[in-house]
């Protein structure tokens, strides 16, 4: 079983959901993601998503948009983020996961940062790789032994989520809405129904991420779903940065987490 | 000379080119391409849609576009015979129409009532628009604010036509952003929204639809070569943004043994870095929904094009391209922005016509092509569309370039 699997048995035998913030990784820079994640860890974060950033990051709306830009012009690179990741491996029982798009990933070699990136991180998240692409990215996962997570999304057909479902490693990600990460007032009035609809079809931990920012909104998730995953919202903390941004990052975390254990 | 061999029929049923192509998009995406090749698929079997299609190009397009002989360029540079292929005399000034055309009937057929479409030069933007309010859709063109500045005209135009222009601040600010805008719009409103993509980029299956859409290109240079000379033409050259006038009018002679020279934007020159040439300078990658050659630094972020003529200022091109290259079908080479400027002055000097920036790359090359060839060979020169748009451009630069 791997790390991630382990952490949503554990959580479930507690009558807890996971609660996973995303943070950009190297916005600003490297040592404040180093903060950052040991920061959310302390307040309460089960798992932790770290985003390597990527030039044209077409799922991403502009609050991630804004801090991918400010890591690569930071000059973050992924041998940067990888050796990160496992210095932080001893130090952190939360699983660490790698969400980038294919590209950079391409441009490692699939098989080098597969293998490298385990040593680090449990599970990679890929937003512009889909099943029908996904075949030497998972040979290569597979053999390093790192968690493949594949998307499902509210245009999904049943068929598609099945298949889905039953490729995925870890947890299912479940995206909430038709559209790109950032804080949304309001959730799809059908998310309920379509969350119910994946979890009919499987019994893998189902996280829902894209458009959550408010306690309430986790409230209203948490029964329905095995983990929360909330990104923008708390990169937008850290755009504004000040002194005590690693402290207030923590404070939203440790806040939601709350959430996840009523 | 290429070898005459049987043109493989791509892309497979993946929308892979070889190991080109592809649809790395997003999960949401996914149902809307599988729908949108069904749709198309039905389509190309329904003679309806083929004759109310053939119908537009002929009576609202102009087509079949002339092809014109160039006596006094021929005359110039010595060597093959040249001919140019009108696509500047299609309504809106450019091939774009083809296949826009084709699509919007499409997004109809589908019930789709909104057009989106990304644009570099906005003659793309402008072809959407015009088939926009030809159906009586809504349309909403992104544009980068770069091009937005270099590209006033064709802005006023589209909005002319009834379209919503908007700017995109992202990144780069042109074309490649641009599309990345689009993207994000179609995702968030895929149920009402048809995403009108202008090349033969992005993900499956639109490589292969806009192309079958432009084929049109080739198949009357075909025939209309074949009129005028009884065989058939001895090469072609066409430039290489995306690369849809380009494969249009290569693909019908994919099986011929006919010489091809794709023209990418070397923009200030090759060895300079600023330059729009993927396939020349480039390497294999993911952007914008498909595997194919791009601009990347060595850690995968894309790198910005750069070339005077915005409709080739983009770092990737479509899979098919990247295929024939690989295979060795095509050669690829660039032309500088001031061979495609000298290349602009000589075709209005000596023929009357002013070219798109885009086209007069390839033009460019037709000049180091054609002398190498002897008296009686033939070359056509895809003219893709015509240099109205960039008049301003090319005054800026020889006022400022002193020359």
């Amino acid at each position: 079983m791997s790390r991630i699997s382990t952490t949503f048995a554990r959580l479930r035998s507690r009558g807890e959901r996971a609660f996973i913030p995303y943070l950009t990784a190297g916005d600003p820079s490297l040592e404040v993601t180093r903060a950052l994640v040991l920061e959310a860890e302390a307040r309460g974060a089960d798992l932790i998503e770290l985003g390597f950033p990527f030039s044209d990051p077409l799922a991403d709306g502009p609050i991630i948009q804004r801090a991918s830009q400010r890591a690569l012009d930071g000059g973050v690179t992924l041998l940067g983020l990888l050796d990160l990741a496992r210095e932080l491996r001893g130090r952190l029982r939360a699983p660490l996961i790698l969400m980038t798009y294919m590209n950079p990933l391409l441009a490692y070699g699939l098989e080098a940062v597969t293998k490298e990136a385990s040593a680090g991180f449990d599970g990679l998240i890929v937003p512009d790789l889909p099943l029908e692409e996904a075949g030497p990215l998972q040979r290569g996962a597979r053999q390093a032994g790192l968690d493949l997570i594949f998307l499902v999304a509210p245009t999904s057909s049943p068929e598609r989520i099945r298949l889905i479902a039953r490729k995925t490693r870890g947890f299912l990600y479940a995206v909430s809405l038709r559209g790109v990460t950032g804080p949304r007032a309001q959730l799809p009035s059908d998310l309920v129904s379509y969350l119910q609809g994946i979890r009919a079809v499987t019994e893998k931990p189902i996280s829902v991420g894209f458009g959550i920012s408010h306690p309430e909104q986790v409230r209203a998730l948490a029964a329905y779903a095995d983990g929360v995953i909330v990104g923008s919202a708390l990169v937008h903390l850290v755009e504004e940065g000040g002194k005590d941004a690693v402290r207030r990052v923590g404070d939203f975390v440790a806040t939601l987490k709350a959430v996840t254990r009523e | 000379m290429p070898q005459a061999k049987r043109a493989p029929r791509l892309p497979d049923a993946r929308g892979h080119f070889g190991p080109f192509g592809g649809r790395f998009v997003p999960e949401t995406l996914m149902t809307p391409l599988l729908e949108l090749e069904d749709a198309y698929r039905s389509a190309q079997q329904d003679p309806e849609f083929r004759h109310e299609l053939d119908h537009l190009l002929s009576t609202y397009a102009g087509r079949p576009t002339p092809l014109t002989f160039a006596a006094r360029l021929t005359d110039h540079w010595g060597g093959a015979l040249i001919y140019l292929k009108r696509e500047d005399l299609c309504h809106t000034g450019a091939h774009k129409i083809n296949n826009c055309l084709g699509q919007a009937l499409l997004a109809r057929r589908m019930g789709k009532r909104r057009l989106i479409a990304e644009t570099g030069a906005g003659q793309h933007g402008v072809a959407t628009a015009t088939v926009a309010a030809l159906l009586g859709l809504q349309c909403e063109i992104y544009m980068g604010e770069e091009d937005i500045g270099r590209q006033a005209l064709n802005v006023f135009r589209m909005r002319l036509l009834g379209a919503k222009v908007t700017s995109v601040t992202s990144g780069s600010r042109t074309l490649k952003d641009a599309m990345n805008e689009t993207l994000r719009d179609w995702v968030a409103n895929v149920r009402t929204t048809y995403y009108l993509i202008g090349s033969t980029a992005g993900p499956h299956p639109y490589p292969m639809m806009v192309r079958d859409f432009q084929l049109v290109i080739g198949r009357e240079t075909r025939a209309q070569v074949r009129r005028l000379t009884g065989a058939l033409p001895d090469c072609l050259v066409a430039c290489v943004g995306g690369g849809s006038n380009s494969l249009g009018l290569f693909f019908p002679f994919l099986g011929d043994p006919v010489r091809m020279v794709g023209v990418e934007a070397a923009g200030e020159g090759i060895s300079t870095g600023h330059h729009a040439a993927p396939l020349t300078a480039g390497s294999p990658g993911v952007l914008h929904g498909s595997y194919s050659y791009l601009l990347q630094g060595e850690d995968g972020q894309i790198t910005p094009a750069h070339s005077i003529s915005a409709g080739l200022d983009y770092p990737g091109v479509g899979p098919e391209h990247s295929y024939l290259k690989e295979t060795g079908r095509v050669e690829y080479v660039a032309a500088t922005d001031s061979e495609a400027l000298d290349a602009f002055e000589t075709l209005a000097r000596l023929e009357g016509i002013m070219p798109a920036l885009e086209s007069a790359h390839a033009v460019a090359q037709a000049k180091k092509l054609a002398p190498a060839l002897s008296r009686g060979q033939v070359i056509v020169v895809c003219l893709s569309g015509r240099g109205d748009k960039d008049v301003q451009v090319v005054a800026e630069r020889r006022n400022g370039g002193g020359s």
